[in-house]
C-alpha cells in the first residue's frame, strides 16, 4: 500500500522531475526551474513549490520567496490565452490604459479579477516589453504581438478570439488565421501612405 | 568539429572566405526581423521574397557546410563557395550557382522600428519601408533583377515631399553615427559566419595574440569609455579593481536586463548583433582573468534570448568559447540566464542574487562585486552597450574612440526614441548631440502636431525636461546638472496631451511595484509619495502636500539602499522643478491643463448638440448652468462641482467632460 502511494507520487511529479534534473538539480537554476514548470502547468501549483523545495532540499519558504518576487511567475492559474497590454511610458504616453479597459469591459474582468471565469483569458498589464517604436502594444501568449494598436483594432483582435473560441473544434486551424499584425495596422487602419499610421 | 578556429590566423582566413562566399549575392535584400518589424509581419515577407527568388532559380544562400569548405581552418581544400539552396538544388542540380545570385536574409532591427516591416537591398542601399507580402513580387522584379527603386516602397520624406532611396538619406539616420549598431540590420544574426565576415571576433584574436589582460584594461582605461548602463562609472577603472583582486575564480556577467520603460537599444543590440556581446564580454573576461560568465537578458525578450543562446551553441562550435580559445592559454563559457521580471535585477548586487536564483534584492555596498560578487567570487557586470563598443576600440584605439563624443563623455551612445515623435525608433549618435536636435530633427517634432511639452530621459531612473531644457547636450555631465541622467537611454517625447503630474504619478506608481521592499526609504517612501501625487492628481492636494513630497523625495534620494530607490524621486523632483505651475493648477485651481486626469475633468456644453432646453440648468445643484431657452447653454467651470448630474439629465448628450 504504501509503496503504490510513493509510486502514485513518483508518477505525479514525473514531469516536474525531469525539469529538475535538466537543470542539474541546482539551487542556482530554481528560477529557470521554475520557469518552465510555470511554462508546463502554466501557473505554480503550490504542491509543485513544496515538491520542488523538497527535492532541491531547501526551504519551502526560500522557493515561495522566489516564486512570489518575480512578477512572470503566478500562484494563480491564468487563462488559455493571455492577453498583456503594455504600460511601458512609450504605450502609456500614447493611451494604452484605453486598451486595459477595452479588454476589461469585453472580457469583463476588473481589479479584482484578471481571468475569466471559464479559464480562457487573463488580461495583465507589462512595464515594457521593448517594442516602444509601435507603441501602444497588446501581446496574446507572447507570441503574437500587435503594434500600434486602436481600441478599434483590439476590438476585433478580441472578436476573433472569441469566436475562435466558440468554434472549438476548429479553434486549432482558426488559430493560424489571426496572423501577427494583421490588425494591428494592416486591415483596421491602414498606415496613411506609407508614413505609418496617423489615426492612433 | 572542422570549424574549429585555432588561431588569429583562422579566424582572419574564414572571415575572407565568408565574404568570397557572400560575393555570390550579387544582390542582397536583408529583412528586419527585430521584434518591432516581426511584429509588423516581416517574416511574410521575408518568407515570400525567398520563394518568388527561388521560383526564378537565383536564390544563393551561403553554404560552408564541411564538403563545400572541407574544413574551415584548413585552408588548401579552400573551396568555400556558396551553395545554391534546396530549392535551386532541385532544379539547377547542387554544383550550379546562378550568375546574378540573390541572397536573402533575415536581419536585427534597422532601428525604424515604426515604419516596419524594412527590407534594405545592398549593394544599391535602397530601403523600402511598409512592405507588404504584395509588394514582394514587384521588388523581385525591379530592384533584385532590374536594379531599380520602386518608388512608392520608399520613405516619403513629409517636409520636401519627394521619396528617399537610400538609408543614409532619410533624415531620422542622416545625422547618426553607429558603432554600436554598426552591424544591426546589415547581417543575418543567426549566422556565426556572416560576424566574423564583417569584422566579428577579430579583436578577441587580436587580443589573445598581441596583448597582455593588462595591456587590454589599460587600453580601455584610456579610450575613457563609461558604463553605458546608467551611473556612467569609468569601464576601465572598474576592470582594474577586479584585476587586483586574489582569487582562484572570476566571473563576467552582461547585464541585459533592460527593465526601463522606453528603452530598447539593449534588446536590439542583442537581437541584431549578438556576436557583439559576446565578444565584448570575451575581452572584458580576458582582461580580468575570468574563465565563465553569465548573460542576463529580461524574459520579456524572447528573440533575444534565442539569438543569444543560438550565437552561444555557434561560438562552441566554431571553437570561440570553450578550451584554449584560438590556440591561447585563455578559456572560457557563457551561459544564458533569463530574468522572471523584476526591475531591480537590473541593479548590479540584485542581478547577482537573481542568478544565484535567490530573490533578485540589492545588498549594500561595499563590498563591491569587483571584489565579492557573484558566489562570493570578484565578477565585473558591464551593461550590454558596454561591452559592444569594447571590440571596436580594442581594434582601432583608444584615440580613434575619442574621435566622437565630449572630453568627459567620448564615443556614441544608442538611444530609444519613443512616444509622440514622429519618427520612433533606435539611434545612435555622439556622446553631447543636443537633445533638441534628436527630438525635431532626427525625431522629426511631434507627431501629433501639438506643442511639444517636455522630454522624459532615463526612464523611471530620470527625469522630465521641458523646453527650456532642450538646449541640453546628452552626455552624462550635462545631464545630471538639469537633474536628469543617460541612464540606460529612453527618451519618450511628450505633447501638450500630456499631464506632468500624472506622469510622475505613473513612475512613482511603477517604483513602488518593483521596489524590493528591503530598505525602508524606498519601500515607504515610494509608497508614501505616490499617495501624495495620487492625492495630487484626484484634485484634493493641497500646498502643504507638495512641500512634504519635495521633502520626501530628497529623502528617499539620500537614503534608499540602491540605484532603484535612489533614483526613483528623479521624476517627481524634475517635474516639480520644471512643471510647478502643474502641480498648482491641480491644487489651487483643481484644473488639469493637460485634460488628462479624470477627477479634474473640466464639463462642458456642446453648443451643436445643445437645444437649449434648460433641463441640465434646472438640475445643476450649484446653479453652473446658464442660458436662453432654445439657445445652446454654458457652464461655469469655476461653479461646477462636477456632481455629473447635468450629464445624466441631457437628452442629447451635449455635456462632454474635457
Amino acid at each position: 500500500m504504501g509503496k503504490e502511494i510513493e509510486q502514485t507520487f513518483e508518477r505525479k511529479f514525473d514531469k516536474v522531475n525531469s525539469i529538475v534534473d535538466k537543470h542539474e538539480r541546482k539551487v542556482s537554476n530554481l528560477i529557470a526551474i521554475l520557469q518552465e514548470i510555470q511554462g508546463e502547468y502554466r501557473y505554480l501549483p503550490e504542491e509543485v513549490l513544496m515538491y520542488v523545495a523538497t527535492t532541491l532540499g531547501i526551504s519551502p519558504a526560500t522557493v515561495n520567496g522566489v516564486a512570489t518576487f518575480y512578477t512572470q511567475f503566478s500562484m494563480k492559474p491564468k487563462g488559455k490565452y493571455v492577453i498583456k497590454v503594455c504600460d511601458g511610458t512609450a504605450c502609456h504616453v500614447r493611451h494604452s490604459e484605453k486598451l486595459r479597459y477595452l479588454v476589461r469591459d469585453k472580457l469583463g474582468l476588473d481589479d479584482s479579477k484578471d481571468t475569466t471565469d471559464d479559464m480562457r483569458f487573463t488580461l495583465e498589464t507589462v512595464s515594457c516589453i521593448g517594442a516602444c517604436g509601435l507603441a501602444p502594444v497588446v501581446t496574446v501568449n507572447d507570441d503574437k504581438v500587435y503594434g500600434q494598436m486602436t481600441p478599434e483594432a483590439l476590438s476585433i483582435v478580441l472578436d476573433q478570439l472569441i469566436a475562435e473560441e466558440r468554434s472549438e473544434g476548429a479553434a486549432e486551424k482558426q488559430a493560424g488565421r489571426v496572423d501577427q499584425g494583421s490588425v494591428g495596422n494592416g486591415q483596421a487602419h491602414e498606415p496613411d501612405g506609407g508614413k505609418g499610421c496617423q489615426c492612433c | 568539429m572542422s570549424m574549429l578556429l585555432e588561431s588569429r590566423k583562422d579566424v582572419e582566413r574564414i572571415a575572407e572566405r565568408v565574404c568570397k562566399g557572400l560575393e555570390q549575392q550579387k544582390v542582397r535584400a536583408m529583412v528586419c526581423a527585430g521584434t518591432g518589424c516581426l511584429a509588423n509581419g516581416s517574416l511574410k515577407v521575408y518568407e515570400k521574397l525567398r520563394e518568388l527568388v527561388a521560383e526564378k532559380g537565383l536564390l544563393v544562400d551561403l553554404d560552408m557546410t564541411e564538403d563545400a569548405c572541407g574544413g574551415a581552418h584548413d585552408s588548401d581544400k579552400a573551396n568555400c563557395n556558396t551553395n545554391a539552396s534546396c530549392e535551386v538544388d532541385s532544379t539547377h542540380g547542387a554544383e550550379s550557382v546562378p550568375e546574378n545570385g540573390i541572397g536573402i536574409e533575415k536581419s536585427g532591427c534597422h532601428g525604424f522600428c515604426q515604419m516596419g516591416p524594412l527590407v534594405r537591398i545592398e549593394p544599391h542601399g535602397i530601403l523600402y519601408v511598409s512592405v507588404k507580402p504584395e509588394d514582394v513580387e514587384e521588388i523581385v522584379e525591379e530592384t533584385l533583377i532590374k536594379g531599380k527603386a520602386v518608388t512608392r516602397l520608399l520613405y516619403q520624406d513629409s517636409s520636401s515631399e519627394t521619396a528617399v532611396k537610400t538609408e543614409d538619406s532619410i533624415p531620422f539616420y542622416k545625422r547618426q553615427h553607429r558603432v554600436v549598431l554598426a552591424n544591426c540590420g546589415k547581417i543575418n544574426p543567426e549566422d556565426i559566419r556572416e560576424a566574423v565576415a564583417i569584422g566579428g571576433y577579430h579583436a578577441i584574436a587580436k587580443a589573445l595574440d598581441e596583448m597582455t589582460p593588462t595591456e587590454v584594461a589599460e587600453l580601455i582605461s584610456a579610450s575613457g569609455l563609461r558604463g553605458r548602463g546608467g551611473a556612467g562609472f569609468p569601464t576601465g577603472r572598474k576592470w582594474g579593481f577586479a584585476q587586483a583582486a586574489k582569487s582562484d575564480k572570476k566571473y563576467v556577467i552582461c547585464n541585459g536586463d533592460e527593465g526601463d520603460p522606453g528603452a530598447f537599444m539593449d534588446r536590439s543590440v542583442m537581437e541584431g548583433d549578438p556576436h557583439k556581446v559576446l565578444e565584448g564580454l570575451m575581452i572584458a573576461a580576458y582582461a580580468i582573468g575570468a574563465d565563465e560568465g553569465f548573460i542576463y537578458v529580461r524574459a520579456e525578450y524572447p528573440v533575444a534570448v534565442a539569438r543569444l543562446e543560438k550565437a552561444v551553441r555557434e561560438a562552441r562550435e566554431y571553437g570561440l568559447l570553450g578550451q584554449n580559445i584560438l590556440g591561447s592559454d585563455f578559456s572560457f563559457d557563457i551561459t544564458i540566464k533569463e530574468g522572471a521580471g523584476a526591475f531591480v535585477c537590473g541593479e548590479e548586487t540584485a542581478l547577482i542574487s537573481s542568478i544565484e536564483g535567490r530573490r533578485g534584492m540589492p545588498s549594500p555596498r561595499p563590498p563591491y562585486p569587483a571584489a565579492k560578487g557573484l558566489f562570493g567570487k570578484p565578477t565585473i557586470i558591464n551593461n550590454v552597450e558596454t561591452l559592444s563598443n569594447l571590440p571596436t576600440i580594442v581594434l582601432n584605439g583608444p584615440s580613434w574612440f575619442k574621435e566622437n563624443g565630449t572630453e568627459t563623455s567620448p564615443g556614441t551612445k544608442t538611444f530609444a526614441l519613443a512616444g509622440q515623435v514622429v519618427n520612433t525608433g533606435l539611434v545612435e549618435v555622439p556622446m553631447g548631440f543636443p537633445l533638441r536636435d534628436l527630438v525635431f530633427e532626427v525625431g522629426g517634432g511631434t507627431r501629433t502636431g501639438k506643442p511639444f511639452k517636455a522630454v522624459q530621459i532615463g526612464g523611471p531612473s530620470g527625469g522630465c525636461l521641458a523646453k527650456d531644457q532642450l538646449d541640453v547636450a546628452l552626455d552624462y555631465e550635462s545631464l545630471r546638472k538639469v537633474g536628469a541622467m543617460v541612464g540606460s537611454g529612453g527618451i519618450v517625447v511628450m505633447d501638450e496631451d500630456t499631464c506632468m503630474v500624472e506622469v510622475a504619478r505613473f513612475f512613482m506608481q511603477f517604483a513602488q511595484n518593483e521596489s524590493c521592499g528591503k530598505c525602508v526609504p524606498c519601500r515607504e517612501g515610494t509608497k508614501q509619495m505616490l499617495a501624495l501625487l495620487t492625492k495630487i492628481t484626484d484634485g484634493e492636494g493641497t500646498m502643504e502636500d507638495l512641500e512634504l513630497l519635495e521633502e520626501l523625495a530628497l529623502a528617499v534620494k539620500d537614503g534608499a539602499l540602491c540605484g532603484l530607490g535612489k533614483t526613483a524621486p528623479n521624476p517627481v523632483l524634475t517635474t516639480l522643478k520644471y512643471f510647478r505651475s502643474e502641480y498648482e493648477a491641480h491644487i489651487l485651481e483643481k484644473r488639469c491643463p493637460a485634460g488628462v486626469c479624470q477627477a479634474l475633468k473640466v464639463y462642458a456644453i456642446d453648443p451643436d448638440k445643445c437645444r437649449g432646453c434648460t433641463l441640465c440648468a434646472k438640475a445643476c445643484p450649484v446653479g453652473a448652468i446658464s442660458g436662453e431657452r432654445k439657445k445652446p447653454h454654458s457652464i461655469d467651470a469655476e461653479k461646477c462641482i462636477k456632481c455629473n448630474t447635468c450629464v445624466e439629465k441631457c437628452r442629447f448628450g451635449a455635456i462632454i467632460k474635457k
